[in-house]
């Protein structure tokens, strides 16, 4: 009986956690509950994942009002595979946290964390799951609200102008998704996915339409960071807590990658998006200049958790390359990005927590000869980078390939060319680190404080080992995103 | 033992020697001795696959699917299992020497050497043993990643400045012309497989599949065809054991291992519509303008890298000239290559160990206190010369005979020119070495440690064997032609 | 005409500019959380306005209408303004501890003070 409902379990499991840590205000609970949550939902997530791809997409009606008129939780290839990554992450993360929390904040604070951390996994679990266009507007800034207040928990006063700043963009971007689906319901009548791109097909009136998918764009634009719209980030990620930026990096931009493409491709359909409209060069132009400045960018930071920021910013612009490519390839690289960053980049912010655990911040100064006292830690993160370039065993490169297929496929030439050269992009600013931690002496003042603990070594190395597992036995991230992708494809008209 | 067993095994115990090694830092011995039961085992294992292979036999495994259709998968043929002979029986020598040389100059971070070194083997197997362009793709790029600590061992700018040369190069030949290659030809012919007559015939453009060559040509970095070799002297700065493994046995020899490999299993003799006029010509050019650059160095480690550099296009013009005795000429040269330049280099290593001199203007009178190493020295250079009785001719004598059916003249003259070259600047170090009186600068010194010592004479030895039963070698490299 | 009887519209989208302009402009902390509550009324009054039909009366059955004000919109806009106000309170709230941590909501000040900041060794 339980599992008839297990979509709603999914999202309301840590909604609920959520007051509750803050009725019971104990730290050791607030931990436990939300870790507990968080592995019950990597299980939730996984049961669905298989359903799925037995029997196809579940639907669940919230309290059994039948959609259209009711909300409806979908569940598809696509979107249980955001569930399973956005869950996993979760899932390693919180044994993480519990030591990395207790040391980046103040023990009054801890509890309040708990319990914005379960209510940002809610958020973002629902914009995934659900099926109606005014419910995911709701869990975006459900989720977005949460994360606001878990990046101004950092420990520089920085952090609290990051998360402003951050809010006032994020809102932004939101309430332009409100006004797009707000002329989407004027024209068609309906909130539902699966209604509005039924019926969307069938408008006369086009300007509304297109104006929707403009301030959709936008909105979500904000939320992913999207080349120019990424100006909130760098400074989200490099003052929040350790915990927060490895979380937010590897889900929250990737769940709104998750809403854009679902818009693009089911809700208005290739044939409007990509041929009424030049978005997919559009789409392309800004991706190409994402790729290739945020990288040359990230080369010369002297903090490693800006540079990785920035390389965040480089790769979410794969991923709209992939989207602007519009055939199976492109779309397959996209999708299994989404998991491929997802793990990579969870794996550097978490590693990188550890060296700002022990070294105190994560400067390049800092960092110098990391190699002696953290080899642990130093190789985990030569080991992500690779995936990050994109050499082959590792998550990186099934990505570059599918990319490189999709552009040759398309006769992009000279985009092929330019993905594999900003591959020696990348490979200039992970050399940094691999430089700094290896074949520099560590300065006079250096701490002598050795590996950083178990409980988080040994997570982040878990995430480290997807990176390599998932690059060598794809069939998850490349078969879910090949299905999934076939799916888009043949849904849009 | 089924034949799939002995590729896991012979994949897996230098691996497993990795780890093996890298546990047992405190024990110097138990690591050495890991280290030269590990190789004796990969030689042991590969070994096995012989009869097998010369009976016709192509054991092959697949692993895991990696992209639907793709998968990484394991061939051997005889080309691949003679380049694995070679990299598998250099390794236990090599190792020999290393521990004199590590523990003779008091080198430091010697575990991490050892255990990168049995990556670099694991790597360089799996190149040998590849199936397909994926799986060749993936373990070159290991092989580079892996051997980078070894290049910049020291840790010194210098070091540093020679790892990103290193790096720089390899990686930017590999990441942007050979993986585009790569899946140009994917998408093109559907199949990455090693096939004899290729997989392209019919299926390209002649302008496109010129352009695929290029592409792959350039792309293997390792193969050091100009301008893409100035990793190699880049390289020099690592310790002289690692030169060697890279200059004999894994990095250059995946270079152009990959080479014949693509040329004769991915184009195919018939060209696959390929203009494949130019190639001789830049092979060509890379050889003199090498052999040059090394006829005016000082530094014996520079002029032995150029020489490679050299050297290593004549495997190039070889498969060039698309005769097939010519392509049996150029596998041969993989092989005699290999036992040349890791004497040389040993010799170097040898040199450098017992007097601390690295020049050649230094070397006069050398041979008289080190009598041995010089020896083996002067065998190696008639080895690269190509004369008899070293490999070296049965080598050049193929690529030479091919060279004449196809009447490429230019080719002719280049080896021609070549081999006088390779006298002019070999012939004055062996003269120097035993013909000179000593120098009096300098300590007196005598022969270097004798693991170094047994090491390199033992390669030398194996040059003039290797003429002297060149039969397995020659069935090998012939294998290339019936697939 | 067209133009005049879309005044709904006109207001939706001239508050929507003005809002987005003060939330932009340099300035004070709050005064960019006004902006932004400008601009998220702007965006109910776009929701709401459609939902007034002509003729149309309050959604309650009964036999004596056939038109009837559509009620979804207004819901819609009930979440919408919770959100709002959330988003409001925890920006006053960050306001007030940035206040705390730097004596100031004046944005270029604050920039100007990081920028300091950074020029000294960092901690």
């Amino acid at each position: 009986m339980i599992s008839e409902h297990l979509p709603a379990l999914q999202v309301v499991l840590p909604l609920i956690s959520a007051p509750l840590i803050v009725v019971v205000r104990r730290e050791a609970f607030a931990w436990s509950l939300a870790t507990a949550v968080s592995w019950i939902g990597l299980g939730i997530a996984v049961e669905l994942a298989l359903r799925t791809a037995q029997s196809g997409a579940i639907s669940y009606a919230i309290g059994n009002w039948p959609p259209p008129w009711g909300i409806e939780y979908r569940v598809d290839r696509l979107s249980s595979f955001v569930l399973v990554l956005v869950s996993l992450v979760g899932a390693i993360v919180m044994p993480y946290a519990r030591t990395s929390v207790a040391a980046e904040l103040p023990r009054e604070r801890r509890y309040l964390f708990y319990s914005m951390y379960c209510l940002c996994l809610a958020g973002l679990l629902g914009i995934t799951i659900t099926g109606d266009v005014f419910n995911l507007f709701v869990f975006l800034e459900i989720s977005s609200l949460s994360a606001y207040v878990l990046i101004a928990m950092g420990q520089k006063r920085k952090a609290l102008f990051a998360a402003f700043q951050y809010l006032v963009l994020g809102t932004i971007g939101a309430t332009f998704y409100v006004i797009g689906i707000g002329l989407l319901y004027l024209m068609t009548g309906t909130l539902n996915l699966a209604d509005l791109a039924v019926r969307v097909a069938g408008v006369h009136e086009l300007r509304p339409v297109l104006a929707a998918l403009a301030f959709i764009t936008v909105g979500i634009g904000m939320k992913l960071a999207l080349f120019p719209l990424h100006q909130w980030l760098p400074n989200a990620y490099t003052y929040a807590p350790s915990v927060v930026t490895a979380f937010l990096a590897a889900t929250a931009t990737k769940v709104s990658l998750y809403v854009l493409m679902r818009f693009y491709y089911v809700v208005f359909g290739n044939a409007l998006v990509f041929r009424t409209l030049p978005l997919d060069d559009i789409l392309l132009a800004l991706s190409v200049v994402a790729i290739v400045t945020m990288s040359l960018v990230a080369v010369f930071q002297s903090d490693l958790k800006r540079m990785l920021a920035y390389s965040s910013v480089a790769q979410i612009g794969y991923i709209t390359l992939g989207i602007a490519l519009t055939n199976a390839a492109g779309l397959t690289g996209a999708i299994a990005h989404l998991f491929n960053h997802g793990v990579t980049k969870g794996a550097l912010f978490l590693l990188a927590g550890g060296i700002s655990l022990r070294c105190g911040g994560t400067s390049f100064a800092a960092i110098a000869g990391l190699g002696q006292r953290m080899p642990f830690t130093s190789f985990g993160i030569v080991i992500a980078g690779l995936s990050l370039i994109g050499v082959p065993a590792t998550a990186g490169f099934t990505t570059k390939w599918y990319l490189v297929v999709g552009a040759l496929e398309r006769g992009y030439w000279w985009l092929a060319a330019l993905i594999v050269v900003s591959s020696l992009i990348a490979v200039a600013y992970v050399w940094r680190f691999v430089e700094a931690a290896y074949l520099q002496a560590p300065g006079p003042e250096a701490p002598r404080q050795g590996e950083m603990p178990l409980s988080m070594l040994l997570p982040a190395w878990l995430m480290v080992g997807a990176c390599i597992y998932f690059g060598i036995w794809t069939s998850f991230n490349i078969g879910f995103a090949g299905s999934a992708a076939e799916l888009l494809l043949h849904s849009g008209r | 033992m089924t034949p799939n067993a002995l590729i896991v095994i012979a994949l897996v115990v230098p691996v497993g020697a990795a780890a093996l090694v890298a546990a047992s830092d405190r024990a110097p011995n138990l690591r050495e001795a890991i280290t030269l039961v590990a190789a004796g085992a990969l030689f042991v294992a590969v070994a096995s696959l012989l009869p097998l292979v010369l009976s016709g036999e192509r054991p092959s495994l697949r692993l895991v699917e990696v992209f639907p259709g793709l998968a990484l998968e394991f061939r051997v043929e005889p080309f691949g299992l003679l380049f694995a002979l070679i990299a598998s029986g250099l390794w236990i020598l090599s190792s020999l020497y290393s521990i004199g040389y590590m523990r003779g100059n008091d080198e430091s971070h010697q575990t991490r050497f050892y255990v990168c070194f049995a990556l670099a083997l694991a790597s360089t197997i799996g190149v040998a043993f590849s199936g397909n362009l994926l799986t060749l793709f993936l373990f070159y790029e290991m092989l580079t990643l892996v051997t980078y600590p070894l290049v910049t061992h020291h840790g010194d700018d210098e070091a540093r400045r020679g790892g990103r040369t290193y790096l720089g190069v390899l990686l930017f030949t590999s990441t942007a012309l050979l993986l585009p290659a790569i899946v140009v030809t994917w998408i093109v012919a559907g199949t990455l497989d090693f096939v004899p007559g290729g997989i392209l015939e019919g299926r390209m453009s002649p302008f496109g599949a010129t352009v695929l060559l290029v592409l792959f040509m350039f792309g293997i970095g390792k193969a050091a065809i100009m301008p893409f070799h100035r990793w190699l002297p880049a390289a020099m700065v690592a310790p002289t054991p690692v030169s060697a493994l890279l200059h004999a046995v894994a990095v250059v020899k995946a270079g152009v291992f990959s080479v014949v490999k693509v040329i004769v299993y991915t184009f195919g003799f018939d060209a696959a519509g390929a203009n494949f006029a130019w190639l001789p010509y830049v092979a060509g050019f890379t050889i003199i303008a090498a052999s040059i650059v090394a006829l005016r160095a000082d530094n014996l480690k520079r002029r032995l890298a150029y020489s490679t550099v050299s050297q290593l296009s004549y495997v190039v013009l070889g498969a060039a000239v698309l005769a097939p005795i010519s392509v049996v000429g150029a596998a041969l040269h993989v092989a005699a290559h290999a036992f040349g330049k890791i004497t040389l280099f040993f010799a170097a290593g040898a040199i450098y160990t017992a007097s601390h001199k690295t020049q050649v203007s230094q070397l006069d009178g050398v041979g008289r206190r080190m009598p041995w190493t010089l020896a083996a020295f002067a065998v190696a250079s008639l080895s690269m010369i190509g004369l008899p009785p070293t490999v070296g001719a049965i080598s050049k004598w193929y690529i030479v005979t091919g060279a004449l059916q196809a009447q490429h003249w230019v080719a002719l003259a280049v080896i021609g020119a070549s081999t006088l070259l390779n006298a002019g600047y070999f012939v004055p170090i062996v003269y120097r070495a035993f013909l000179r009186e000593p120098s009096t600068v300098g300590a007196a010194h005598g022969e270097a440690p004798w693991t170094m010592v047994v090491a390199l004479v033992a390669t030398a030895t194996l040059t003039i064997l290797l003429f002297l039963f060149a039969d397995v070698p020659i069935a090998l490299a012939r294998g290339l032609l019936g697939g | 005409m067209a133009l005049v009887n879309h005044y709904g519209y006109w207001i939706a989208v001239f508050l929507m500019i003005v809002g987005l302009y003060i939330t932009i402009a340099p300035g004070n902390l709050v005064k960019k959380l006004i902006g932004l509550g400008i601009f998220q009324t702007s965006v109910y009054l776009l929701y709401i306005a459609p939902a007034k039909l002509i003729g149309g009366t309050a959604p309650i059955i009964s036999e004596a209408f056939k038109t009837y004000s559509n009620p979804l919109p207004h819901v819609l806009i009930l979440t919408a303004i919770v959100v709002g106000v959330a988003t409001l309170a925890l920006g006053l709230a960050i306001v007030v501890r940035v206040r705390e941590a730097y004596g100031t909501i004046e944005e270029d000040e604050i920039l100007e003070l990081d920028r300091a900041a950074e020029q000294q060794p960092a901690q």
